[in-house]
């Protein structure tokens, strides 16, 4: 018997329950972890591989079991071979549907054959290549332990050994068509010689720089018309133990396929898709990091870290990406973040919340080096897109959603909050600020507070303030740099000064007293 | 096949891409009216021509054989031209044939080539009777071998064959195709083949022999059926119908590569002729390597301003003896221009193969010719000028390689004389340091006085001439830079004087 084997997401630990129908978390969108999920699986839509994106763990020990995976797929030796496992199983199922469209037996029967061959040939090769790999991890480890027993069973080398005489067979056929008129007469291939062949040899003389390709494309039509049915009819009459002992094979072995080996199939794709999502952003230049997990600790640092979505996009565009550092020592437990619009205040804000979900799913996270809380939930509050008529209304509703969070959150949470009560009066704005804050103070909770308001960022010990600065040169070219120093909402004033000459210092050189 | 009639060895590239700067060149050396004169309204033959002239040849051994060549053309004009032809009706000739709806069935692919072919073969017959008949009075190693390919490729007993194969075409007995079990267990690697012998061609025919046959018969009624048999007709011939319309397409770039590679020699004929009418000599150059940097030439002249002017023009007398740099000074409209396109236009030509404009010339070849020349237009962006210029030339400077020939005219005039001299001098430094040759006409005093004055420059200087009586001779002659240029002269010649 082959060594047990469950699951290389989940190790022994089942998956969790109602797994496959999971709704979308309500922070994705917020957190645009929406787009990072749809990049990754759109390519992969046939393993249904968001469920597990929208899965938190909550075992730290279960993240470094995906650590360790991610670790050996991290390198192009181990995932090669297991992408080329994968096509072959896709190949497998591509043939398994052309059977199922099909109507003529003869026809099922050969592509039920090549999805056999696929199958066994993905999954020898395997074997084989993982044989032959240096892999570390639990979950890599034990499922070649359970692959190599599984290729050596009876069951598997049989199923391989009479699939591949059965084509080799059938592949070995070779029959000739005379085509005179209305009529076809079929029989086998005696050798006789390529007319193309001589035809192209009396003009050889000529042959010149490539040409044209004037032969037509005949589409391969998956269902014959009658006319093929009919030659293919005649040419099994023309070798009917061949196609007797295919029909048997086929009736035999319908329950070929192995459930661990398709469950692996599905659930490793969940780190390939993952690793070839952020390959394009490395090669832009930008790091990643396993990030050291911790259930208890809430001293939480990245460095050079950056907007997951933000990069894959400026990636493909060739556009640089400015990464940030950020840390919360001792009591700290909120990144008060302040600065000119559009400095990168709100991308520093999904930055924090996205690294501390994909640190609970056992992901390498933007940054060089990263420690980062076991959250049990993530929160969001951004400013909602509709403008109510209202702005009372817009107020409640704001507060109201709040409220929301607040009842639902613990000292285990994170909570991003992104430009609240931007569209109420100054004092209502620092009230209402101030109050929230102290909440999500006093229940104890990690998160980023990005405001306008520098009374925020010295509001308890709990807070550190960030600033999205400018450029010293030209106030008008935002860094996207976030640095921590204390807020201060005349830096910008005074920098456009300077350009002009018109601070204090420039005016009294300049001006002759 | 090959014509062969450009290198020893490879075809002819008309399609092949142009240097840098090749603009410039054609503007400043008014390529466009020696290519008028070469082309005489056929816009193919000025297509081939400014290729060739553009994108010379740099081994003496390619420039020779080109030479040769031309030599029997001048001896044999008639015949080159009936070849010419031959080759120009059998490219017209295909393209009138229709290639019918282009439908998902080789049948008329099949047919068309066989129809085509059919007309090349008559073409090819043709060749043949040219050869027989005049490749005796043929001399040139690349006519030589045209013709001695023409004679054993293109057999009496060639041509029997492929009538034969014409014939069997038309499948008068049906096709014979092999296939074998494809994806799905579908037909596929149909193969058109020949039956064995003649006696199992006819039993095929008969339906009799082998007895492990099955037959199907398509009733008349049974529409699918026939697509479905078609369809089968089709993969089975569609193999041959690609193999003989790629062979109409080899023998229809056969016709076209000829017809390139002659193009270039009827376009030199057409020059030839011009010039041999305006009474102007043409001679074979002596092609020598780049190291010695040589230009040796007795009456240099400008063809293009000759065939411009339609009369005979002033030429020169030039001998580097191995300088890199020569400068020409001296009177406005003393032939300083002129002078300057005829070495560029002597260096083009003599690359290409053909004559040159000269009773006798001596050059080294090099990898290109580029020109920098004063640029007439926008004159009142006075400011944006020497930016333009120096743009201009850091374009070259990108481009130019070791033993190019780079010719000046009037470069860095735009600012004044100290500053421009300065610019010209370490660029003009530089490139001699990279074995590059300058042709520099200028009237910055200060730089050509420059030079001069030192010994280590190598440079030969020339000057346009002028008569005791003011008159211009148009010629140029050794002498050291003169601080006036000859304006007032000028002036007074346009608007007369005392």
């Amino acid at each position: 018997m082959p060594q047990a084997f469950r699951s290389v997401l989940f190790g022994d630990t089942p998956a969790p329950a109602g797994l496959d129908s999971r709704p979308e978390p309500a922070f994705f969108h917020d957190l645009n972890l929406d787009q990072v999920t749809e990049s990754v699986t759109v390519a992969l839509g046939d393993y249904q591989l968001k469920p597990f994106f929208y899965a938190p763990l909550d075992d730290p020990d279960a993240v470094r079991y995906r650590h360790e995976v991610f670790r050996d797929l991290d390198g192009t030796a181990v995932a090669e071979r297991v992408t080329a496992f994968a096509a072959g199983m896709r190949r497998m199922r591509q043939h398994l549907a052309t059977a199922q469209q099909l109507h003529h037996p003869l026809q099922q029967q050969r592509w039920f054959l090549e999805a056999v061959a696929a199958y066994c040939d993905a999954t020898a090769r395997l074997a084989r290549d993982l044989d032959g790999t240096a892999v570390t991890s639990r979950g890599l480890r034990e499922f070649r332990a359970y692959l190599a027993g599984y290729v050596r069973s009876d069951g598997f080398t049989s199923l391989a050994a009479e699939n591949a005489e059965l084509l080799r067979e059938l592949s070995g056929i070779r029959y000739c068509l005379h085509i005179k008129g209305n009529r076809i007469r079929v029989r086998r291939y005696d050798a006789e010689d390529d007319y193309g062949r001589e035809v192209l040899a009396v003009f050889e003389k000529f042959r010149q720089a490539a040409v044209k390709d004037y032969r037509i494309r005949f589409h391969a039509h998956q269902d014959m018309n009658h006319v093929e049915a009919d030659v293919l009819r005649l040419v099994a009459k023309l070798y009917p133990d061949v196609f007797a002992a295919v029909a048997s094979y086929c009736d035999a072995r319908r329950g070929y396929l192995d459930d661990v080996i398709a469950r692996f199939d599905r659930e490793v794709q969940f780190y390939l898709g993952y690793l070839a999502y952020i390959r394009p952003i490395r090669a832009a230049g930008l790091e990643f990091c396993y990030p050291a997990v911790s259930a208890r600790s809430r001293h939480v640092h990245a460095s050079a870290t950056f907007d997951l979505a933000l990069a894959a996009k400026l990636a493909d565009d060739g556009a640089p990406v400015v990464t940030n550092d950020f840390r919360l020592d001792g009591a700290e437990r909120i990144l008060v973040v302040t600065g000119p619009n559009q400095g990168g205040k709100t991308t520093l804000a999904r930055t924090f919340g996205q690294l501390h979900h994909l640190a609970r799913l056992g992901c390498p996270v933007p940054g060089r080096d990263a420690a980062l809380f076991l959250c049990d939930e993530v929160f969001t509050h951004f400013e909602k897109e509709e403008d109510l008529a209202t702005l009372s209304g817009k107020l409640r509703d704001d507060l109201v959603r709040f409220r929301g969070i607040l009842d639902r959150a613990t000292a285990r949470s994170v909570i991003v909050m992104n430009e609240i009560f931007t569209s109420t009066t100054l004092d209502d704005a620092l009230f209402l600020g101030q109050e929230m804050l102290e909440k999500i103070i006093g229940i104890g909770a990690l998160g980023v507070c990005v405001t306008f308001l520098d009374e925020l960022a010295t509001l308890d010990a709990a807070c550190v303030s960030m600033v999205a600065t400018v450029a010293a040169d030209n106030p008008a070219e935002r860094t996207y740099q976030v640095v921590r120093k204390p807020a201060d909402g005349l830096a910008y004033a005074i920098a456009i000064a300077a350009k002009y000459g018109l601070t204090y210092d420039q005016l009294r050189g300049r001006v002759r007293s | 096949m090959k014509a062969y009639l450009m290198h020893a060895d490879r075809d002819f590239d008309a399609g092949q891409e142009f240097p840098p700067g090749v603009e410039a060149l054609a503007s400043d050396l008014e390529l466009n009216t020696l290519l008028n004169a070469m082309a005489d309204g056929d816009e193919f033959l000025r297509d081939v021509a400014s290729t060739a002239l553009v994108c010379g040849v740099t081994d003496p051994e390619t420039i020779t054989y080109r030479q040769q060549v031309l030599r029997d053309c001048l001896a044999q004009p008639a015949v080159v031209r009936d070849i010419y032809e031959i080759a120009v009706r059998a490219i017209l000739a295909e393209k009138r044939i229709w290639w019918g709806l282009m439908a998902k069935d080789p049948e008329p692919i099949l047919r068309r080539s066989a129809q085509v072919l059919q007309l090349f073969v008559t073409a090819l017959k043709v060749l043949r009777r040219v050869t027989d008949t005049h490749a005796g009075e043929f001399g040139s190693p690349g006519f030589r071998r045209f013709f001695a390919m023409i004679a054993e490729e293109l057999s009496d007993d060639y041509f029997g064959i492929v009538d034969s194969h014409l014939k069997r075409l038309k499948f008068a007995g049906g096709v014979l195709v092999s296939a074998g079990l494809g994806e799905g267990n579908a037909g596929t690697g149909y193969v058109l083949r020949t039956p064995r012998d003649r006696r199992r061609g006819l039993a095929e025919v008969i339906g009799v022999g082998n007895r492990s046959a099955y037959t199907i018969t398509i009733s008349d009624r049974d529409e699918a059926g026939h697509a479905a048999l078609s369809d089968l007709h089709g993969r089975g011939i569609n193999h041959v119908a690609n193999a003989l319309a790629q062979s109409v397409d080899h023998i229809l770039s056969f016709f076209r590569l000829l017809r390139t590679e002659l193009a270039f020699y009827i376009g030199a004929l057409n020059a030839h002729g011009r010039l041999a009418d305006l009474g102007e000599p043409a001679c074979f150059p002596v092609p020598v390597p780049q190291a010695e940097a040589a230009l040796q030439a007795t009456g240099l002249y400008d063809p293009c301003l000759a065939l411009a002017a339609e009369t005979a023009v002033v030429g020169n007398d030039v001998d580097t003896d191995g300088r890199p740099l020569v400068i020409i000074t001296g009177a406005n409209q003393g032939g300083k221009s002129t002078f300057l396109r005829s070495v560029g236009l002597a260096q083009l030509m003599m690359q290409s193969g053909m004559f040159v404009a000269a009773t006798a010339l001596r050059a080294s070849v090099g990898p290109g010719v580029f020109t920098h020349y004063k640029r007439e237009e926008d004159a009142t962006m006075t400011s944006g000028k020497l930016d333009e210029e120096l743009a201009r030339m850091s374009d070259i400077t990108g481009h130019i390689t070791p033993g190019s020939l780079l010719l000046c005219n009037e470069s860095f005039a735009s600012t004044n004389e100290r500053e421009g001299s300065q610019i010209a001098r370490e660029i003009v430094r530089a490139l001699l340091g990279a074995r590059i040759r300058v042709f520099f006409v200028t009237h910055l005093h200060d730089l050509a006085r420059g030079f001069y004055a030192d010994p280590t420059s190598h440079a030969l200087f020339l000057r346009a001439q002028r008569q005791p009586d003011g008159r211009r001779t148009f010629r140029l002659a050794e002498g050291e830079p003169l601080p006036t240029s000859h304006g007032q002269d000028v002036y007074q010649e346009v608007f007369g004087g005392p």
